[in-house]
């Protein structure tokens, strides 16, 4: 069996693992436009900050490669698809023949089109490169100030490593606050507190029309409402999309992302598709759509893993989580968080809050209920014990039984019905 | 593999798991030390959950499927080739939290002392019992091999 992988990153490298676990003698080819062996993508901001050094950039050390009997392909674009010779045919026009093929391409960050983004000192903020460029141009430059354009996770962590910089930074949202597809108001709101008690302007509901400068570099941005921000260094991070360049002709269904079944195959029979760069199901939501988190990347990259090698193995869905320090603050966010900004999915009415804030401690804990299950959890400052509801939630556990203790302080498992408790760890452990 | 099963209906509460997992995850490992005088404070591993007569022991359950080791995105957390335990390299760790948001059972916490990691229960790593295990005087905790 011919196994190919192009990407090599979350997605492909869970699937080499459940595909090794199966298949102890097929041949792995990973495909790379990239020239590491693999690093983890969040961490790039902590290498641009300096709080991780390059080597522990790879999150699979060693002879990872090597132990699985992976050929790797490094800085080699995959160009083409010849889904009819069942080939993939790289930049350099080599052709790599495959029985089972995994696009695991993940996702590219969009650039707007605004007059001046080709000026120097423009950046995306998605690669390892990326991170050394901008490092490379901050001290070439003597950069003091600089402008983030779009307050989501990834503007937010770059606004971070750049702050430990010692960088003054401005953010400017097009949305009236920071987070917004993530958290509700409350939760951004002591994020954005917290930026700005440390020096970060915020500038939301604007966005910028143009970036200038006297020759290459920029110098500054001017933001729709005609205030120009000064800036030697800005970082675009308005979102990511999938990358659908590979299957886009070929009979391969891609709607936003490339569409993919609950095997993770996509429309066509022994090609598969798993992490940022499809569309699988999300479980609350009940439709497909891209979800573009690590969790989910690797989750789908080992189902399609074990369905390439014969194996059989459904995605049970996924669903929008992240975890993130802000600001030294900590915060989880999974599922629904806000109901009342969801598109399209029936009345307000539906839902039910339970929250606690304390705002003296900025703390603060949501839960969204619908249909006595739990479909959405915000925590700020205090996540302790926080994947127990993550854990209610992919399960769809009725509450009802249980309601009144979930948001107490001593939440555990011991709160949880017996029956469920006993459900939760047999096979694994715990005789209850 | 061997693991660590739980019989609620056993346990007294008395927390004996909770001061000897500390203890053996400190640098000293004798109990007044540990406890009063070492940085970074040791933190136990398990977690007692305790409401009314009920109450258990609980600690990383060593998960076949691991949703920790699928959301960490370091490398950090990995599965120990031996033993089958899921470990974490505290080196490795930054101290995102994603383990933390998946973990079903709440049991793994952030140790905040020193250099932020998570912490979670390791099996007892050369021991021949797990700690807790060895000094809970009612066996409401047990290490064994079920098939
Ligand atoms: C700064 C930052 C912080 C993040 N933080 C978090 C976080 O805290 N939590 C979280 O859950 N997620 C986080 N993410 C998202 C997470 O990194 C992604 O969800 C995950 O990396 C997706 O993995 P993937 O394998 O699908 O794709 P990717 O990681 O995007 O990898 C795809 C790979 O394929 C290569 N490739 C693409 N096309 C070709 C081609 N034609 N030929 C050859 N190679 C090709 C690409 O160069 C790339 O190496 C973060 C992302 C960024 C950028």
């Amino acid at each position: 069996m011919n196994y190919v992988i192009i990407g090599n990153s979350t997605a492909g490298v869970a699937a080499i693992e459940a595909i090794r676990e199966c298949d102890k003698d097929g041949r792995i080819t990973v495909i790379s436009d990239e020239p590491y062996a693999n690093y983890s993508r969040p961490l790039i901001s902590y290498l641009l900050a300096g709080l991780v050094s390059a080597d522990k950039m790879p999150y699979r050390t060693g002879d990872f490669y090597k132990d699985n009997r992976v050929e790797l392909i490094l800085s080699k674009r995959a160009d083409r698809l010849d889904l009819e010779t069942r080939e993939v045919i790289l930049q350099d026009g080599k052709r790599v023949p495959f029985d089972r093929l995994l696009i695991a391409t993940g996702g590219i960050p969009i650039v707007p089109e605004i007059k001046g983004i080709n000026l120097n000192g423009i950046f995306t903020f998605t690669r390892w490169i990326d991170a050394e460029r901008i490092k490379k141009y901050i001290e070439d430059n003597g950069v003091e100030k600089a402008l983030v354009v779009g307050g989501g996770l990834i503007g937010l962590k770059a606004t971070e490593a750049l702050m430990e910089l010692g960088i003054k930074v401005t953010i400017v949202e097009l949305a009236d606050r920071i987070l917004s597809a993530t958290f509700d108001k409350k939760a951004s709101k002591i994020i954005e507190d917290a930026l700005s008690q440390m020096g970060c302007r915020l500038i939301t509901s604007n966005t910028v029309v143009e970036f200038s400068g006297e020759g290459q570099k920029v110098e500054q941005a001017l933001l729709r409402d005609e205030e120009t921000v000064p800036a030697d260094l800005v970082i675009i991070a308005i979102g990511v999309r999938p990358n659908v360049e590979l299957p886009v002709h070929t009979p391969i269904k891609v709607n936003r992302g490339i569409l993919v079944d609950d095997l993770m195959q996509t429309s066509v029979k022994d090609v598969y598709a798993a992490g940022d760069c499809c569309e699988a199901r999300d479980a609350l939501l009940n439709i497909n759509r891209p979800i573009a988190i690590w969790p989910n990347a690797s989750r789908q990259g080992k189902i399609a893993g074990y369905n390439m090698a014969g194996v059989r193995r459904e995605y049970r869905g996924g669903f929008a989580m992240n975890s993130v320090e802000l600001c030294g603050i900590p915060t989880i966010s999974v599922g629904t968080t806000d109901p009342s900004a969801l598109p399209g999915t029936g009345p307000e009415g539906e839902y039910e809050v339970l929250d606690h804030l304390d705002e003296n401690r900025a703390v603060y804990k949501k839960l969204v209920l619908r249909d006595n299950t739990i479909v959405g959890a915000i925590f700020i400052n205090d996540i302790d014990r926080a994947g127990i509801y993550t854990g209610l939630i992919s399960d769809k556990v009725d509450v009802s039984s249980f309601r009144a203790h979930l948001l107490k302080e001593d939440f555990g498992l011991i709160s949880l019905p017996k029956e469920y408790r006993k459900h939760l760890v047999t096979g694994e452990a715990i005789e209850i | 593999m061997k693991r660590i099963y739980i019989r609620e209906e056993y346990c007294m509460g008395c927390r004996l798991c909770e001061i000897h997992c500390l203890v053996q995850h400190s640098k000293s490992r004798e109990i007044i030390k540990a406890y009063k005088g070492e940085y970074p404070k040791p933190q136990p591993r398990l977690i007692v959950e305790e409401k009314g007569y009920l109450s258990f022991a609980l600690q990383c359950r060593h998960c076949e499927d691991a949703p920790c080791l699928e959301a960490c995105i370091t490398g950090a957390m990995y599965r120990d080739r031996e033993t089958g335990a899921v470990l974490c390299d505290e080196d490795r760790c930054v101290g995102c939290w994603m383990c933390i948001m998946v973990c079903p059972f709440g049991v793994i916490s952030r140790n905040l002392e020193g250099k932020k990691v998570a912490s979670k229960c390791d099996l007892c790593m050369g021991e021949e019992t797990p700690v807790c295990v060895r000094n809970c005087p009612n066996e409401a905790i047990v290490y064994e091999e079920k098939t």
